[in-house]
């Protein structure tokens, strides 16, 4: 019994760890999207943040600049899809998809010359991490049955970005439902000429919105090398920018559910890993490449419409054209 | 010059020059930041693509590759759809192809094992695309992330098959058994000693002439039938078409179907012709390459076949300063892909303010 | 009048788009306090101007003076700033937005929208109640009338401060009863001292509520009225310029049998939505059908629906023989190959491909022809050698059939489209609005044409929101309102003032009417 209790909980304490990055980016698709500006980029933008981080981080010693680092370098890769998809009105996801293939090529390349070695950077120590704390009151709650495991294993020990993830989420709601710039985020993605014929930029909230993308998938990417492992390591996001993407369309681009949506796909991943060779009487071996699969067949399953219906903001992916 | 002629001009051939002539650019000062002198790659890639037979062989073994999915990406342009899910059809094609390259009677002939090898490829990755054709002409799912999701199941689907169905007992690699041999395709080094000539050996195989061939028949299609009428109508103009009797739904899956089985046929230079069993990931890169091969060739098939050669000097060069120089690798060729689909395609409208400044005053003397 | 008394001045207001002179120095002063109509053909440069006005776009020369203020607008900001409401043809609202986020969006006040929100809805309340434009606040846009729509528009207009309020077409979209509460509520706002600009087509409309009117053509501003003075008969000359309205000659028709027979007709739009209900009549061979109505009445609907392009969810129609049902329907092509033409009203989205060359857009509908086809090839030099005769037997300028279909005019277009569905001899041809955004010249031609195709024993169902040429052309009328039809007359019967009757449905009951939502 305890086993399978200390089992749940060290699976749950994975999947936030692999949630994270999946919510950093989803919420930075969040923005982007319901700015009117699909991102099929957000992969590429992990990618690159988490490379120029971990370069940054092993240079200068510190997390912290790799944290500013891996932010900039994923902001930057955010202009370039406004500039192209925005300013010159190009076809949003041909730009996202340079973007995903240029972080690949890029971060290859320049592991090379930077680091002589192609697709890898050097190990990062303790001092160049972000490591796990302990969060107050540990040594009081420990000895409690059931909820000191679940405190110290899944609540307690995580890093600070981690628990960014999930301070930002309600800092996203907030944002895009409470406040002026999320009422003309709304707008923008529904109807930009609403939002042109009253007096407000369509470009500029479109720049803002793909800006702060650009910051949370940054942090994301951050994540990935500097704190979840200790390096960069050749496409170590493995589709995570996808999943986000899919976990954003599950969660009809609303941030708690989106959220969910992350977890759920992020607890799948980790329950992956610890069903492989399990034998299910009555089923048999359920193989680990249908249960990696599943994000993307409940997305697909989804997009069809068989289980309610995912609408996307009504302007997305439509550069917008001024004209009458 | 008239405007329309000028402007037909610019918009065919000035801009498309200026775009690909800036991601060249842009490579150049990726070069240099790395610390390499552009002149000197330049040079090296050229000379490790053209330079001899063996490299100039492999140039077009990689080029053909990416005719094929270059093709796919083009067709699925022309009726409006953006098809990313070249990857995948070209990973489960290669599975067809495996499947009839696998289990026929070893005993029959090439003349008909070939033919019905390739026929595997195109089915399934036709079939491959279909889901996602289906569920955009009739349930209104967007293309572009059903092929992104595809691409996934794809890589689990192949996955699976190889390390649990394809897999020989006792075998560790996941790959799967040789092909029978009359379903191999010849190389051309040994067709051509054949014929008494004596060229380098390379992984240049006949797949070179059905990429050629499917070349043209896309071009036939598309220009010169009924079919591709109605497809480039619906690409163009949905009410339109509708209009003019033509279903855009049946379109839709048609030219899905298509698409995807031109991307299958990636399996038959990769697998049929060089390989001769299938494994993993053999198809790698070679969807997202034709996304930005039929870019530059403005979906025109003269254009992927341009377009598809000069991506095959890039790997096959790449893969040449690679081994020449130190600070750099083949994935150089990687980020000419991310920067010609960036200056081809997102920011494919670059220099037309620039342009229309420009002209202005000539027009207005007229 | 006194300088301090005019509202919007404008001075040599000039605009290009690429080569349309969209403006060409036009001159407007508007009074304070007054309604202003400004009237002209569609394609005139009304609401190109408005949108000068209103800061969408800008002017490449001119000036502008608001309430006798210099004024330069880089965007709608500077406009709204200034006092100018603008409502346009369209409706900038976000559909999924309430009516109190849409009204409060762009000048919410502060950073955050709790408070903006709560203040707005006191200060909505009072003006709804002030000028009678009560609309639940808290409504979702989508779920709303267009006639809600509208005044959300201009409640939206009144909150940002609006003190000269620009309506473009804004009865377009209407039925007759939302019109009448429209022009209420222009009066109740011009009281409260509001100046109005009326930007519309229809005559009528002019004449019943504007103080002043300015009439556009072609890019230019043509004549300044005030509207006491003038009549509908001069307005309309100098809308289009010429002293009478175009009047075909034409014989008395040679009606013959029926070549449609439309029974009980209910069609939905692509949106599901009712537009058509329980409509009945007939098309003779020889003899042109018109069908008048206000636009969005279902006429367009009607004539997809005919064309094989909507299906139809009650009643038949027989074409030649065939009889189509909600079951039994017919594509656009079958019907083509039955005799069946169709000129679709939306030149521009359904009858041609711009990206297309002339040639291409010249074998719309016709692709699988069996005399250009010739087993899987299609033969272009068949294709062109049909546009060139096409091209030559229409007068279509300039002749190149490799040409691409967006670079020719309106007026050419047109005459390109008629020519593909007019030279295959069909034996029935539905068409809609031939003549809208096309040349004086090229309409004389075109309606010569039509005449000369019933002349030659076809039956023609003619749809048109210009009641002159319904009345020029048909033979017989059938007028809509509603998706329904409301009235019947003989072509050499009819006159403006029944048809317009009928048009807005006065010679009916209206409990018909009653909780229409298009």
């Amino acid at each position: 019994m305890s086993d399978i209790f200390l089992s749940t909980v060290l699976t749950l304490d994975a999947s936030v760890r692999v949630c994270v990055p999946l919510i950093f980016a989803s919420m930075a698709g969040l923005f982007a999207e319901r700015s009117g500006v699909v991102d099929i980029g957000l992969e590429g933008k992990l990618l690159m943040s988490a490379f120029i981080a971990a370069s940054a981080a092993v240079v200068f010693g510190s997390p912290w600049i790799g944290l500013l680092a891996g932010i900039i370098a994923s902001s930057v890769l955010a202009m370039v899809h406004g500039f192209a998809s925005i300013t010159y009105k190009g076809n949003q996801i041909v730009s996202g998809v340079a973007i995903n293939i240029l972080a690949a090529g890029l971060t290859m390349i320049l592991s090379l010359a930077w680091f002589k070695k192609a697709g890898i950077t050097p190990t990062l120590n303790n001092d160049q991490r972000f490591l796990s704390i302990d969060l107050p009151g540990l040594d009081l709650i420990d000895h409690v049955p059931i909820l000191g495991v679940i405190y110290r294993e899944l609540i307690s020990g995580h890093n600070i970005l981690v628990y960014l993830a999930f301070v930002i989420v309600p800092m996203v709601w907030w944002v895009v439902f409470k406040t002026r710039f999320g009422l003309r985020l709304r707008a923008v993605g529904e109807n930009p000429k609403a939002v042109d014929t009253a007096g407000i930029s369509v470009e500029s909230l479109r720049y803002k919105a793909l800006l702060i993308g650009g910051i949370l998938c940054g942090i994301g990417g951050v994540y990935l090398s500097t704190a979840y492992n200790a390096q960069f390591v050749k496409d170590m996001t493995a589709g995570s920018g996808f999943i986000a993407l899919a976990a954003l369309i599950f969660g009809k681009w609303h941030p708690y559910k989106v959220l969910a949506a992350c977890f759920l796909f992020a607890f799948l991943d980790a329950i992956s890993i610890r069903l492989q060779g399990i034998v299910i009487p009555g089923v048999g071996e359920i193989p680990v490449q249908l249960i990696e699969a599943t994000p993307y067949i409940l997305t697909i399953i989804l997009l069809a419409g068989f289980i309610g219906k995912a609408v996307p903001p009504k302007a997305s992916a439509q550069p917008y054209i001024k004209e009458l | 010059m008239t405007r329309e002629r000028r402007l037909s001009w610019i918009n065919g051939l000035l801009l498309p020059f200026l775009n690909v002539l800036t991601a060249f650019i842009a490579t150049a000062i990726v070069f240099i930041l790395i610390g390499v002198d552009p002149i000197e790659a330049t040079k090296i890639l050229i000379y490790g693509a053209l330079g001899y037979d063996e490299g100039l062989g492999y140039t077009l073994y990689y080029a053909t590759n990416f005719v094929f999915t270059g093709l796919a990406v083009a067709v699925a342009f022309h009726a409006g759809l953006f098809n990313i899910g070249g990857e995948g059809q070209a990973y489960v094609g290669g599975l067809g192809t495996a499947i009839v390259a696998l289990y026929l009677n070893p005993a029959l002939s090439a003349w008909i094992v070939i033919p019905l090898a390739i026929s595997g490829g195109l089915l399934f990755g036709a079939l491959w695309a279909i889901i996602p054709a289906y569920l955009q002409a009739y349930r209104g799912s967007h293309i572009v992330i059903t092929t992104i999701m595809f691409n996934f199941l794809a890589s689990a689907l192949m996955v699976y098959v190889l390390v649990n169905v394809l897999r020989e007992v006792g075998e560790m690699s996941p790959e799967s058994a040789d092909f029978i041999k009359a379903s191999w395709l010849p190389f051309v080094h040994d067709v051509f000693a054949s014929f008494g000539y004596k060229i380098a050996k390379s992984p240049l195989n006949l797949s070179i002439l059905v990429a050629l061939f499917f070349s043209g028949l896309v071009w036939f299609f598309l220009w010169h039938t009924r079919w591709g009428y109605a497809i480039r109508a619906v690409g163009k103009s949905n009410d339109a078409a509708v209009y003019g009797g033509i279903n855009p739904k049946k379109i839709i899956i048609v030219t899905m179907c298509i698409s995807g089985a031109l991307a299958g046929l990636v399996g038959i230079n990769e697998l049929m012709g060089v390989q001769h069993r299938l494994f993993l990931n053999f198809n790698y890169g070679y969807g997202f390459g034709g996304i930005a091969v039929a870019l530059m060739g403005r979906n025109h098939p003269v254009g992927i076949l341009i377009a598809a050669f000069l991506f095959g000097i890039l790997y096959q060069g790449g893969a040449e300063l690679d081994f020449e120089l130190q600070n750099v690798s083949r994935d150089i060729v990687v980020v000419m892909q991310g920067l010609v689909i960036l200056f081809c395609g997102g920011l494919e409208y670059l220099y037309r303010p620039i342009l229309i400044r420009f002209l202005a005053p000539i027009e207005a003397t007229e | 009048m006194t300088e301090s008394n005019i509202a919007i001045e404008l001075i040599n207001v000039d605009k290009h788009f690429g080569a349309v002179h969209a403006n060409d120095k036009v001159n407007l002063s508007v009074q304070t306090g007054t309604i202003h109509g400004i009237v002209g053909e569609n394609g005139a440069g009304k609401s190109t101007l408005m949108s000068i006005l209103y800061g969408f776009y800008q002017a490449d020369s001119g000036q502008i003076k608001v309430f006798n203020k210099d004024f330069r607008a880089i965007s709608s900001k500077q406009s709204i700033e200034a006092g100018i409401g603008m409502v346009h043809q369209h409706f900038m609202l976000v559909d999924n937005f309430t009516v109190l986020e849409n009204v409060v969006l762009g000048s919410e006040g502060g950073a955050l929208i709790s408070e903006s929100l709560a203040n707005a809805r006191i200060e909505l309340t009072r003006l709804a109640k002030e000028y009678g434009l009560e609309v639940d606040l808290d409504v979702a846009i989508e779920d709303l009338s267009v006639g809600m729509q509208q005044r959300v528009e201009i409640l939206k207009g009144l909150y940002k401060g609006a003190k000269v309020l620009i309506l473009d077409e804004p009865t377009g979209v209407l039925t007759p009863q939302e019109s009448d509460e429209l022009f209420r509520i222009f009066e109740a706002l011009k009281k409260q001292g509001v100046t109005i600009i009326l930007i519309t087509h229809k005559l009528r409309e002019i004449m019943s509520i504007t103080d002043n009117v300015s009439v556009m053509r072609a890019g230019k501003m043509v004549a300044h009225r005030e509207t006491s003075k003038t009549n509908p008969e001069e307005l309309a000359e100098l809308m289009i310029g010429r002293k009478v309205l175009l009047n075909i000659k034409k014989s008395k028709a040679k009606s013959g049998s029926p070549a449609l027979i439309a029974k009980n007709l209910e069609i939905m739009n692509e949106q599901g939505l009712k537009r058509v209900s329980d409509v009945s009549f007939e098309a003779r061979s020889g003899e042109i059908l018109g069908i008048a109505g206000v636009t969005g009445n279902g006429q367009g609907t009607l004539l997809k629906a005919l064309a094989g392009i909507l299906p139809i969810s009650k009643g038949s129609i027989e074409i030649m023989g065939e009889t189509i049902t909600s079951n039994n329907t017919l594509n656009p092509e079958q019907l083509r190959n039955l005799g069946v033409a169709h000129v679709p009203e939306d030149r521009q989205r359904m009858g041609m491909i711009s990206e297309f060359t002339a040639s291409e857009t010249a074998l719309l509908g016709y692709h699988n022809d069996k005399t250009i086809n010739q087993g899987v090839w299609l033969k272009r030099a068949s294709v062109k050698a049909n546009c060139e005769s096409m091209m030559e037997a229409f007068d279509v300028r300039p002749s190149n059939p490799n040409l691409m279909s967006s670079n020719f005019s309106g007026g050419n277009q047109q005459k390109l489209i008629l020519a593909r569905e007019f030279e295959r001899d069909p034996d029935l041809l539905i068409i809609g609005q031939p003549t809208r955004g096309v040349d004086i010249g090229a309409i004389e031609f075109i309606r010569k044409r039509i005449i000369e195709m019933r002349d030659a024993g076809k039956a023609i169902i003619l749809i048109s929101v210009e009641l002159e040429e319904i009345m020029s052309l048909s033979d017989r009328i059938v007028v809509m309102c509603d998706g329904e039809i409301t009235g019947t007359v003989n072509g050499s019967e009819a006159d403006e003032a029944t048809l317009g009757m009928m048009m807005a449905n006065a010679l009916e009951s209206e409990d018909s009417l009653k909780g229409a939502k298009v």
